[in-house]
């Protein structure tokens, strides 16, 4: 299986080195949208007024991202990240995610004891598990932007952007996903592991209709088996300098959040790794790397960081610290807080919509997204509920909880949260009726039968410390 | 180091790196096996499949009632514990509180029918506490709840697991 998948990687790297004229052999890009499911027991339970004697789901002792995968299972076996024998070795506890064995932590760290290390030193994630691609030939450009509403044409070399892939006419999410720009008619798209399926038949049906419509050529590849690493926390950039080939040449300050760099690593057995595309960014709020490695080539990267930054400075983490990371940066997790009923304006994503875009449209769903870009009182569609962020008093809330108003009426639902382990309060997104989406607003929310005090908050609950290259503030 | 068959297994798996980091962790507890007393022979205490645990007073009027030394370990860090209302009459199965870590929440459900009597509320404060001593029953151990028991709720113990058998269970999961 592993050899198998290494063959595979390698005519992948053979392949991109005949298209890509230079230094792009392997890619990926920025920032994957991995993903920890929040605890479907919780979201199992109805809201209800009833009495305790109504029976509800009693303490299972299994993981929840064991309890989550187990609800979305693929038919197929599941996979192994290059990584998985390194994970086992530190002691990671496995679980299913995203058809492969994931670690949701380690042995040597509670999940939040690992997320108060990421915020204060630095983690290494795996994320290899995300589903990397390769966009290229003359109609590139054309075809993202036709299934995407950011600025491709806009986006720079080596510039990455936040995405969503949109239906047509509905302009509902079917995944959300970072695009990296390496060439005039090159692109690395990351997509989320728990959309693999679905994700590669929408985009091999709506390229074939691109096509069918007259579009220019593209060359659609996945490169299986490939490693993806995210490196997150206020140490990252110390540690991969200490981890550079040549820090002679490669000046990380000079590289700003969104950018990416082709880097190579100097690797335990004095070899030098081939050029690693490594985006700055990442899934927790911190400053950070993601860096894409050929599958045969994973496992030394990772063992030449882990090692040259010491465990004093830098701890592997799972996916339950990067599930309570990325809700404290308010970021969205595809199958939670996002879904293919939900349009990017609902979802206060309007920010990845270009700006040349809100004019001349041309993307599945654009008259539906851009007439709700409008508010209702300045004569536009408007949208009926938004994602909002809440810190809710007492009990956690978690996904599904009902949000009411003062008179004890639905006015919306949510769709992530968690005990905050840096500000110890309870955060949570979900989507409220609009009219109450505004910072500030008090409503209750409804946690096994009880309602609980509110609080609408603007997002990231948690300051982003994004390297903008300016001195921190 | 843990083999790959255990680590498909994640809460056993969990369990066993637990068990090796703190030596005090996961073993029956020593109430259960405390059958040598012999004044004690009515003395029970039984576990669910749930993970809860309830111990039963020398008459069989009250009984304690807590969640297990395995399932504090498998949840992790618990940050907050939900308590049940005082005179609060629930059956077998009925939920009576919660446990919270950063990434789940379980309901507790009790074991038995009965009425609740005390709760501890060290557990509002210092919800860790749970993790400490699960089954401790002492006024800084994380117990959940005393209860009145009458003749129907000493009868539904029958169906629980004394703690050899709840081992054994908690083995195969």
């Amino acid at each position: 299986m592993k050899s198998l998948r290494a063959g595979k990687a390698m005519r992948d790297a053979a392949a991109s080195r005949r298209i890509v004229p230079r230094n792009s052999q392997f890619c990926s890009t920025a920032a994957p949208r991995p993903s920890i499911p929040q605890s479907s027991l919780q979201r199992a339970i109805p809201p209800s007024n009833s009495t305790p004697r109504i029976a509800r789901p009693a303490i299972r002792v299994t993981d929840t991202a064991l309890r989550n995968a187990s609800t979305t299972a693929s038919t197929t076996e599941l996979q192994k990240t290059p990584l998985y024998d390194l994970h086992v070795a530190h002691g990671g506890k496995m679980v299913p995610f995203g058809g492969f064995h994931m670690p949701v932590q380690y042995d040597s760290l509670s999940v939040s004891a690992s997320h108060h290390f990421t915020r204060s030193h630095a983690s290494l994630f795996d994320v290899s598990h995300m589903v990397q691609h390769r966009f290229s030939g003359s109609g590139a450009t054309a075809f993202l932007e036709k299934i995407t509403p950011c600025g491709i044409s806009e986006l720079g070399i080596h510039r990455s952007s936040l995405s969503t892939l949109l239906l047509p006419t509905t302009g509902g999410i079917v995944d959300d996903t970072i695009i990296t720009r390496l060439g005039s008619e090159l692109f690395y798209v990351v997509t989320n592991a728990g959309c693999r399926e679905k994700d590669l038949a929408y985009l091999k049906e709506h390229l074939d209709a691109f096509v069918k419509d007259g579009g220019a050529r593209v060359k659609w590849e996945v490169l299986h088996g490939f490693g993806l690493i995210a490196l997150q926390g206020p140490l990252s950039e110390e540690i991969l300098t200490g981890a550079l080939a040549e820090p002679e040449a490669i000046q990380l300050k000079e590289m700003l959040f969104g950018q990416s760099k082709f880097i190579k690593i100097q690797l335990l057995n004095n070899e030098i790794s081939s050029p690693l595309l490594t985006s700055r960014g990442g899934y927790t709020g911190e400053d950070g790397f993601e860096i894409s490695i050929p599958a045969a080539e994973t496992v030394a990267v990772t063992e030449a960081l882990l090692q040259t930054a010491t465990p004093e400075k830098l701890q592997l983490a799972g996916l339950g610290a990067r599930d309570s990371l990325r809700l404290e940066a308010g970021m969205c997790l595809y199958g939670h807080d996002l879904d293919e009923a939900t349009t990017p304006v609902e979802a206060a994503l309007s920010w990845v919509i270009g700006k040349s875009r809100r004019t001349r449209g041309g993307f599945y769903g654009d008259s539906m997204i851009l007439s709700q870009l409008k508010p209702k009182s300045k004569g536009g569609a408007g949208v009926a509920r938004r994602r909002i962020g809440l810190v809710v008093q007492g009990a956690p809330a978690r996904e599904g909880a009902e949000i009411v108003n003062d008179i004890g009426e639905n006015i919306g639902h949510i769709t992530s949260g968690c005990p905050s382990p840096t500000l110890s309060k309870n955060i949570a997104m979900g989507y409220i009726k609009d009219g109450f989406h505004k910072s500030g607003t008090e409503v209750e929310v409804v946690v096994r039968g009880k309602k609980r005090k509110a609080v609408v908050t603007k997002m990231p609950f948690v300051p982003s410390r994004y390297w903008k290259g300016t001195a921190p503030a | 180091m843990a083999s790959i068959a255990r680590n498909l297994r994640p809460a056993v798996s969990r369990l066993a790196f637990t068990a090796r980091a703190r030596t005090s962790t996961w073993r029956p507890s020593p109430f259960g096996l405390r059958a040598f007393s012999a004044t004690r022979a009515a003395f029970e205490k039984k576990y669910t499949k749930d993970h809860e645990w309830v111990e039963l007073s020398d008459d069989k009027k009250t009984a304690t009632i807590g969640i297990s030394e395995y399932a504090a370990h498998a949840l992790g860090d618990v940050v907050y514990v939900e308590l049940p209302e005082l005179e609060l009459t629930v059956s077998a199965g009925d939920a009576i509180g919660a446990v919270e870590s950063v990434k789940s929440a379980s309901d507790i459900n009790s074991p038995i029918s009965c009425t609740i009597t005390a709760i501890n509320s060290l557990l509002e404060e210092k919800p860790s506490t749970i993790n400490g001593g699960p089954e401790d029953t002492s006024s800084a151990g994380g117990w959940v709840a005393k209860a009145e028991v009458a003749e129907v709720g000493a009868q539904d113990l029958a169906g629980l697991m004394d703690a050899e058998r709840y081992k054994a269970f908690t083995e195969e999961q």
